[in-house]
């Protein structure tokens, strides 16, 4: 044990004598660990704003969508769907729910009146779809209670309504029962040139449209956010419970979210080794290359390490050891510079758009940063060493 | 059972040519615990060949070498590499000190091979031996800013810092001049005592020489012992050293050769007559040269 330690101390005491090669070394080896930790993190936050837009249009997993079309003649009324809806939520004891329809409502802009894309759900929705507001909020369960529709709408309504959400804007929807709704929050246009749009609670669909234009819009779908062990048997259940619920129409319940996302990861991870397997290589081939060199000049000091009885081995251990101390002080380095820039560069907005859960710094990047610095200071220390070995003691003493 | 015992060691290596040159030739040797010797001989005699032997730096070609007992052929180079660093100190020419490193560091660095509290304590142990040697009070000095004596001390502590058994000396005053050397030489024959050390010391120097309690004299492989009579100051060179084989002596079982050390040496002058001790730096060329008369 105490020869391990030895040997430790003798490197680091090497590293410190030779604080130049170290530095030498530390600026390629760390450059190439932050690259690697850094890109083996952004991977990371990659996939989680990969993951979080793929949730804001399908869900989060496992989000199943439930929808029944009447098949028969006799087409049956909005309530009975709710009704069914409730139930099985209730029955199955989801705990994030939504009831969707999509329908186009007839605002009454100050430009006119203009018909705007709809789309009626339930509070849960949000979270369900990660979805965030830019000003204001979203709905809450109180809301449905309000006499005056509550509107979350995006930039575009906005606009087209003059105003800002932190005038709390109200805007009257027409048709034939016309009432003044409020808007509550606002989001960003989902493109550019995007035109009006807004949400609104399923409660206000339901009180402030007459039922002749609820049918027009279609019956209501529901969506459940179920966990993924179980989601193959409420498929089943649901489908079931559902054909029995509502007579006569044919019943889809599928999965929203797209469970193949890793065909993505696959891609990356690609990209991340190959940019990886560069870096490391020329960070080693710098070491290997200062190394060898200090080892040539180093012969005569060997020679003496011998006399106070440094075998063969030792000597071997030691030389390495000089690499893997400074390149495990790179790795540190590059490590710790690679949660700098993860902290301080919102890589979630470069890629795309912010991500809700940032990923913490991953502790897989440290290990892969660290292994990486490890095994190529074993490597680049690794020819020196065997070097150091063949030194033939008595030359080197009178070298 | 002695320390050392080398029986017949022969020593020789292949040259480009195909041809085997025998750089020692049945070397008999033993030394035993506290012991001090001196091997005196001209350059290329293969005196350092010898001491790498001694210092299990080297292996013999031919005949044993044994340590306490034990044929060192026995011995893994793990082991031999630890007994080389647990029992012996090496002290050379040109000091071979670690460049960069502090007195300190230099003193301390044969320890980072021992083990327990020896490798724990190495500071602490370093800065001891170099009060030892009276540098207490320049432990962080590098060794360029030391002088050339100052250097040789730092040496001498690293040789003797993990208590070696053996002391090996190379020339040890080699690269000092006459009085420093004389001074370097007091500190190591007294440190040695101290510490119960065998001191082998090879040299050019007849003081340094003389200072041993046996003398050998290496010449085209061959060790041969000798008394060194010293009688009066000033170089062998050019004074016609005679030497004399004198009987088997109690302390060795070969040959004697009594070098007459003064400015009148003849044949006529007969047995030696051991006079003053020679100032250190005398040379001893004359002790190789063909005034050396066996009998």
């Amino acid at each position: 044990m105490t020869g391990f330690f030895g040997a430790l101390a003798e490197a680091w005491d090497e590293l410190r004598v030779h604080k130049l090669r170290v530095l030498l070394a530390l600026i390629g080896v760390a450059v190439a660990v932050c690259a690697i930790t850094t890109i083996t993190a952004a991977g990371d936050m990659l996939r989680q704003v990969s993951a979080e837009a793929n949730e804001r249009w399908s869900g989060r997993p496992a989000t199943l969508s439930v929808s029944a079309y009447p098949t028969g003649q006799e087409i049956p009324g909005v309530e009975e769907y709710v009704a069914a809806y409730e139930d099985i939520t209730a029955r199955y004891e989801v705990e994030y729910s939504s009831m969707v329809m999509w329908s186009e409502t007839t605002f009454r802009f100050p430009g006119g009146t203009m018909p705007t894309q709809t789309n009626a759900v339930s509070a849960d929705w949000a979270t369900m779809h990660r979805f965030v507001v830019d000003g204001g909020r979203w709905f809450t369960e109180s809301d449905a209670d309000n006499l005056s529709p509550a509107l979350v709408v995006n930039q575009a309504f906005l606009d087209a309504l003059g105003q800002r959400i932190e005038d709390h804007p109200t805007i009257t929807i027409g048709g034939e029962n016309p009432v003044e709704a409020t808007v509550i929050g606002s989001y960003a246009n989902t493109w550019p040139g995007e035109p009006p749009a807004a949400y609104m609670l399923v409660e206000s669909k339901l009180r402030w449209s007459t039922p002749e234009s609820l049918m027009n819009t279609g019956p209501p779908s529901l969506e459940l956010w179920v966990p993924t062990d179980t989601v193959d048997a409420l498929t089943d259940a649901v489908r079931r419970d559902l054909s029995g619920a509502i007579a006569g129409a044919q019943v889809d319940v599928s999965r929203m979210d797209s469970p193949d996302m890793n065909m993505i990861d696959g891609a990356t991870k690609w990209v991340i080794l190959g940019v990886s397997a560069v870096a490391l290589l020329l960070g080693g081939l710098g070491l290997v290359n200062i190394a060898l060199v200090t080892v040539r000049y180093r012969i005569r000091e060997i020679g003496i390490r011998r006399s106070f009885g440094a075998s063969s081995g030792r000597v071997f251990f030691s030389v390495l050891m000089e690499s893997v101390v400074a390149t495990v002080v790179a790795g540190v380095v590059g490590v710790s510079l690679a949660i700098v820039i993860l902290h301080n560069v919102p890589l979630d907005t470069m890629m795309g758009s912010p991500v809700q859960d940032r990923p913490g710094f991953p502790v897989s990047a440290a290990v892969t940063g660290m292994v990486a610095a490890v095994s190529v200071g074993a490597l680049a220390g690794l020819i020196p060493a065997l070097v150091a070995v063949r030194v033939k003691v008595i030359d080197a003493i009178r070298y | 059972m002695s320390l050392l015992e080398l029986h017949g060691v022969t020593r020789s290596v292949r040259l480009p040519d195909d041809r085997i040159l025998e750089i020692l030739r049945g070397i008999d040797l033993t030394v035993d615990a506290g012991e001090h010797v001196s091997i005196v001989g001209r350059s290329g005699t293969g005196k350092s060949t010898l001491l790498n032997i001694l210092g299990l730096l080297d292996t013999p070609t031919a005949g044993d070498f044994l340590l306490d007992g034990v044929p060192i052929g026995r011995l893994s180079g793990r082991v031999r590499a630890r007994r080389r660093g647990a029992d012996f100190g090496f002290v050379f020419q040109q000091f071979n000190l670690l460049q960069a490193r502090t007195a300190l560091e230099n003193v301390a660095a044969p320890l980072l091979y021992a083990q327990g509290k020896q490798f724990w304590a190495r500071k602490r142990l370093a800065a001891e031996m170099l009060e030892r040697v009276g540098l207490g009070d320049r432990l962080d000095t590098m060794p360029e800013k030391l002088s050339g004596g100052e250097q040789q001390r730092v040496a001498i502590a690293r040789a003797l810092v993990r208590g070696p058994r053996v002391i090996l000396a190379d020339e040890p005053t080699g690269a000092l001049d006459v009085d420093t050397g004389g001074e370097v030489m007091d500190l190591l024959d007294t440190i040695a005592q101290e510490n119960g050390s065998a001191l082998i010391a090879i040299t050019h120097d007849l003081a340094v020489a003389s200072r041993a309690k046996r003398h050998f004299r290496l010449a085209e492989g061959v060790l041969t012992p000798i008394a060194i009579g010293a009688r009066s100051a000033g170089s062998l060179d050019g004074l016609g050293s005679r030497v004399e084989h004198v009987p088997d002596g109690e302390d060795h079982q070969a040959e004697h050769v009594a070098v007459t050390l003064g400015a009148v040496a003849s044949a006529s002058s007969a047995a030696a007559e051991p006079v003053g001790a020679p100032r250190p730096g005398t040379g001893v060329d004359g002790l190789f040269g063909d005034s050396v008369v066996a009998s």
